[in-house]
């Protein structure tokens, strides 16, 4: 798989820090599982992590916090976890971050057709952040209506390809973009594009078509 | 020819991390001195991450607990040639805070660290270079502009949103973030020196 689009730097940072909340969590790390590129560099991110920790001035902990520890660790609670076996070959199928919220197939998914050529599937995160998060599935030269965001939105292709002003998106690419970007995407003919979409907030639609397809689509 | 006091305590210095990493294989075998050696030096700066963090006192301390209890557990997940002890048990109280503190689950970053342990795809050097990778990472963070460190120190140490910083040192978010760009840049270009 060549990918051609990777998280944006700081977004990595935000990964490593531990800043995105379920959503973008979900589509950021489905990319890593993806990108061996932007892998190595989530965890070159984490080891900005680690020096801050190592190097940070400590604070004493109450007198009897290592017999509480000793005291849990000789208990039945606390067996070694065996790490998984090394395989080195990858799991078929979609990546475990993923597979965790939607089963095993993609084709499993119950859609929801909410305008022409243009399926949805809503996974319910966090209730508490107003980020949400979604699949869509779009049919072959479907060309989405330009649009603006409110906020910031994250879209992973998962199978077929779409191609805006920003290029060709194929599988395994993410559109990280930040609240300036409008974009009219258009789905590459042959195969459907399935893709997993985080938004801050309600994507706005330009011109009278958005307007028509808003209600519809709720995205 | 004995080396001096000050030679010994640069060695010791330079090897900071590489006793850590021996500490970790022997916390492998079951070790309990070595564990709590290795819990009386990180235990207290896992504690300061958690108070920066906004965790009270005694929530800091049940994290704690917790991050120790993972690293005891979890020592067979601890891969010398993925990097330092520090950053291996950053990133157990970085998914503890998620848990706790934000309330959400940390499980897709287990997912990204099983997936490293299932296929590594690692080169032997590697694992020679892990202390002079974090000496590296460490001259970075010295060598970053403070305006560059204390967006970093927020982020991560104090556990502050991008938006809370950007509103925090009054400034725009597009600031934030390229300033967070350019503290991953200088990180890399030291960590290319390594290779």
């Amino acid at each position: 798989m060549t990918i051609a689009h990777h998280i944006d730097e700081a977004t990595l940072l935000r990964y490593a820090s531990g800043d995105l909340d379920e959503a973008f969590l979900l589509v950021v790390a489905t990319h890593l599982a993806m990108c061996d590129k932007c892998r190595k560099a989530a965890h070159e991110a984490e080891e900005l992590g680690g020096e801050m920790l190592f190097a940070c001035e400590p604070v004493e902990l109450s007198a009897s916090s290592l017999d509480r520890l000793f005291d849990r660790i000789g208990s039945a609670e606390s067996p070694a976890i065996a790490a998984p076996p090394q395989t080195r070959t990858p799991h078929g199928g979609l990546p475990a971050p993923l597979r965790r919220k939607i089963g095993t197939r993609l084709d499993d998914i119950a859609w929801r057709r909410i305008a022409p050529g243009v399926k949805k599937h809503v996974i319910e995160t966090d209730p508490a952040t107003s980020s949400s998060l979604y699949m869509l599935w779009v049919a072959p030269g479907t060309a989405m209506p330009e649009h603006g965001h409110g906020g910031a939105e994250m879209t992973l292709i998962l199978s077929g390809a779409y191609r805006d002003e920003l290029g060709l998106f194929g599988p395994g690419d993410i559109a990280d973009l930040d609240e300036h970007v409008e974009h009219q995407p258009r789905v590459e003919e042959g195969e459907p594009c399935i893709c997993l979409v985080a938004t801050e907030s309600r994507v706005r639609f330009a011109g009278l078509f958005g307007r028509l397809v808003q209600p519809f689509i709720g995205i | 020819m004995a080396l001096s006091a000050t030679q010994v305590e640069t060695l010791e210095q330079f090897d900071g991390d590489k006793d850590f990493t021996a500490l970790m294989s022997r916390v492998r075998q079951r070790d309990r001195a070595a564990f709590e050696e290795l819990f009386v030096h990180f235990g207290p700066r896992v504690k300061a991450l958690m108070l920066k963090s906004g965790a009270e006192h005694t929530l800091a301390e049940d994290i704690v607990q917790d991050v120790f209890m993972a690293v005891w557990r979890k020592a067979d997940y601890y891969l010398p040639e993925r990097g330092a002890v520090s950053t291996w048990i950053f990133s157990i109280a970085r998914n503890a805070r998620i848990d706790r503190l934000r309330r959400h689950s940390s499980r897709p970053y287990e997912d990204i660290a099983e997936m490293e342990l299932e296929a590594p795809g690692l080169d032997a050097e590697q694992e020679f270079a892990a202390t002079e990778r974090a000496d590296k990472v460490a001259d970075a963070l010295v060598e970053l502009p403070d305006e560059q460190r204390q967006i970093i120190e927020l982020a991560y140490m104090h556990d502050m949103a991008q938006s809370e910083i950007a509103k925090r040192l009054s400034l725009p978010l597009g600031t934030v973030k390229s300033r967070m760009r350019l503290a991953y840049a200088k990180l890399k270009q030291k960590l290319e020196e390594v290779r």
